[in-house]
């Protein structure tokens, strides 16, 4: 948790380089990326197949480290941590929400909102009740003894989301949460990210291909290459669910823009 | 996160694939439930031969001719051949003085004779005792008297046949006391019937007829020593307690020694031997069988455990996406790599109780198909085997347990 510093900023990174060998050949995913998240913020990353998203949110949720550059998540440098403590930081500050969900398939809603939990050392009894509460805040109360095969595609990635919730992390990141939902489900997903971040102030980053996704944060950054090219501020941000999908042209022009 | 709580995710693992689990397990299953059932069954052999030599007689020692390894070939032998063993040599060892730790002597000539009765006849086995055969060697009768004072003196022809022997002679007639038996054209009265004391580790003493020493020895098997001595096959020496039984046969030892004009430095031309070493002896035998019979039992529970860590490879290349969940929310190395361990010695310590179990029923079996054995479940074999499955289990899952922990959780998630 730790969100006591004084610093408003959940995510400072400064000049982040990632390169993956390749046999002989490096790729150079990130090729410097700097910026910063406040905290209660709700944006949005977006780029081209290859531009190095999935590389950024990596590094960002201390799955990967950088090979230069510097990281403060919540004012600690996470940059140069050993295993034993990113697995803490992982388990503490940040929560994840995957494009395929990625719940136990032979464990029940409850149990997998349980699963950060049981690796933050929380009592039993105190696992239930959050991963209840949890389980409520995204509308699924009801489903929390169902597997997920029993659930719709939304509704597991709204699982996920309360897994992503229950251990109070200070960023949510999700790679493309929407990818693997059909619109109404994509909005459902958006409604309960958006009401996260206003009503409970949970600072949420999301990797999206989608302009109409991207159109219901507050800020774009876009990559291109390893690089940021874009940070701006979104002028209108919508409200899940009330604005109309527009056709797919005025999409394309619009990221074009 | 606690050992319970792995343990609580690997039952959970296990449960669901309980067909997989139990398909595992089997090699586990059947490699404890023979080494319980081996070792069940060794510990009743084994007190089975300590109980048969107990029925030989307490605080006995034996003294032969010839020794073990340069005669093969036993009493009768050595008594051609070497100076043998004579009544005077059995008489010496009650002296008082030189053999304090001798009680009573017993005296045997043993041999083999053409048996007839109403114009059948087969060769069976003869005895010749002293009177005191029977308290020596715990012989107890069935029926009529046993060899005595005055069949000694009389040089009587008298018989105490064994219970074989009336099963062989006298099919039709259950107590043949006063029936006339030839023995190499001799003629002789049965007199007594003894008890069946079973087979012991050296022959079944029930199919041996029993005659006085002294009729053996003037009429029967007539052969002396160059004393003028009669040859005896065996002397049973009783000692007077368990404990001075060594020294008892230190002292036959040096009395023999002198009668037989051993030099200082030469060997023995004589055996004594106590119950004790037999009865080691015999062990030392068994425990080999047993350590050969442990090896096949440990075997199959290293191909049991080698089917553990085949399935456990299996179910982390199946569950790498879980592992990198796991992680990404927060498991350490050593969270992944204990809920592996703990499956794999799960399934190692269920098939090894699975297995104590099998083996109580074969151990069941085994005392059901010989009943003159009576195996028990043996608390050692099941600890050593639960332990050992325990270790089996931990052993070969630590291979696939680093290999799930060391996954890197990025590829892991992104693993089809
Ligand atoms: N594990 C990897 N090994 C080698 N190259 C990689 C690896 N992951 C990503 N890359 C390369 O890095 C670049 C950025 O990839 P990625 O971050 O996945 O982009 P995006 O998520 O925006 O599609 C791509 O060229 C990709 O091929
Ligand atoms: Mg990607």
């Amino acid at each position: 948790m730790g969100q006591a510093n004084s610093n408003h900023q959940v995510i400072e990174i400064e000049n982040l380089t990632r390169t993956y060998r390749l046999g002989k050949i490096d790729v150079q995913a990130l090729r410097g990326v700097t910026f910063r998240v406040r905290r209660g913020e709700l944006l949005s990353v977006m780029g081209p197949s290859g531009s190095g998203k999935s590389t950024l949110m990596n590094l960002l949720g201390c799955l990967d480290q950088p090979d230069a550059g510097s990281y403060l998540l919540d004012g600690e440098e996470v940059g140069q941590l050993g295993d034993d403590q990113l697995a803490r930081i992982r388990n503490r500050s940040i929560g994840f929400i995957f494009q395929t969900f990625n719940l136990l398939a032979r464990t029940t809603a409850l149990a997998n909102c349980e699963l950060p939990m049981l690796y933050g050392g929380v009592p039993p009894r105190e696992r239930k009740e959050r991963a209840s509460k949890a389980l409520a805040e995204v509308g699924l109360a009801d489903r929390a003894d169902h597997h997920p095969n029993e659930l719709s595609g939304g509704q597991q990635q709204r699982v996920a989301i309360a897994r992503a919730l229950v251990n109070n992390p200070a960023v949510i990141l999700a790679d493309e949460p929407t990818g693997n939902l059909d619109s109404k489900s994509g909005i459902e997903v958006m409604s309960i990210l958006q009401s996260l971040n206003r009503d409970a102030g949970i600072t949420v980053l999301i990797v999206t291909h989608d302009p109409f996704i991207a159109r219901h944060t507050q800020r774009v950054i876009r990559l291109q290459d390893g690089r940021v090219v874009v940070d701006e501020a979104v002028a209108h941000p919508l409200r899940a669910g009330e604005a109309e999908r527009p056709s797919e042209v005025s999409l394309e022009e619009e990221a074009r823009a | 996160m606690n050992l319970l709580e792995s343990g609580r995710v690997a039952l959970g693992a296990l449960s669901a694939n309980k067909l997989r689990a139990a398909l595992t397990m089997l090699g586990i299953i059947i490699g404890v439930g023979a080494v319980v059932t081996l070792m069940s069954a060794g510990n009743a052999v084994e007190a089975y031969i300590t109980n048969q030599f107990r029925s030989i007689g307490s605080n006995l020692l034996f003294v032969a001719p010839g020794t073990f390894d340069s005669q093969r070939g036993g009493a009768a032998s050595a008594a051609i051949g070497g100076k043998g063993l004579t009544n005077g040599d059995a008489a010496a060892l009650l002296d008082p003085v030189l053999a304090p730790d001798v009680l009573a002597v017993g005296l045997e000539l043993t041999g083999a004779a053409v048996v007839d009765y109403r114009g059948e006849s087969r060769i069976l086995s003869i005895s010749g005792v002293g009177p005191n055969y029977d308290d020596l060697r715990n012989a107890k009768l069935s029926a009529g008297r046993f060899l005595d004072e005055g069949d000694q003196v009389a040089e009587s022809r008298v018989a105490v046949i064994g219970p074989l022997v009336v099963d062989e002679l006298f099919p039709e007639n259950a107590l043949p006391i006063g029936e006339q038996i030839r023995l190499d054209d001799i003629q002789f009265r049965v007199v007594g019937v003894l008890e069946s004391r079973g087979g012991s580790a050296f022959a079944n003493e029930d199919n041996i007829i029993y005659i006085p020493l002294s009729t053996a020895q003037t009429r029967v098997f007539p052969s002396r020593g160059r004393r003028g001595d009669f040859h005896i096959s065996l002397i049973y020496v009783q000692a007077i307690t368990e404990d001075r039984t060594s020294a008892a046969e230190d002292q036959i030892t040096a009395i023999l020694r002198q009668r037989h004009e051993i030099q200082s430095g030469d060997d023995d031309d004589f055996t004594a031997i106590s119950q004790a070493e037999i009865l080691t002896s015999a062990a030392g035998v068994l425990s080999v069988v047993t350590i050969f019979l442990g090896a096949i039992a440990a075997i199959s529970l290293l191909v049991g455990g080698i089917g553990i860590m085949n399935i456990m490879l299996v179910s982390v290349t199946e569950r790498t996406r879980e592992i990198g969940l796991r992680k990404a929310v927060g498991a350490r190395r050593r969270d992944i790599l204990l809920q592996f361990l703990l499956e794999s010695v799960v399934l190692a310590v269920a098939g090894g109780l699975l297995g104590v179990g099998l083996g109580g029923l074969g151990t069941a079996a085994i005392g059901r198909a010989a009943s003159d054995l009576a195996p028990q479940l043996s608390l050692q074999a099941v600890l050593l085997a639960t332990t050992f499955s325990g270790l089996v289990g931990l052993f070969f899952g630590i291979y696939p347990a680093t290999r799930a922990a060391s996954l890197n959780p990025i590829d892991a998630l992104r693993y089809e």
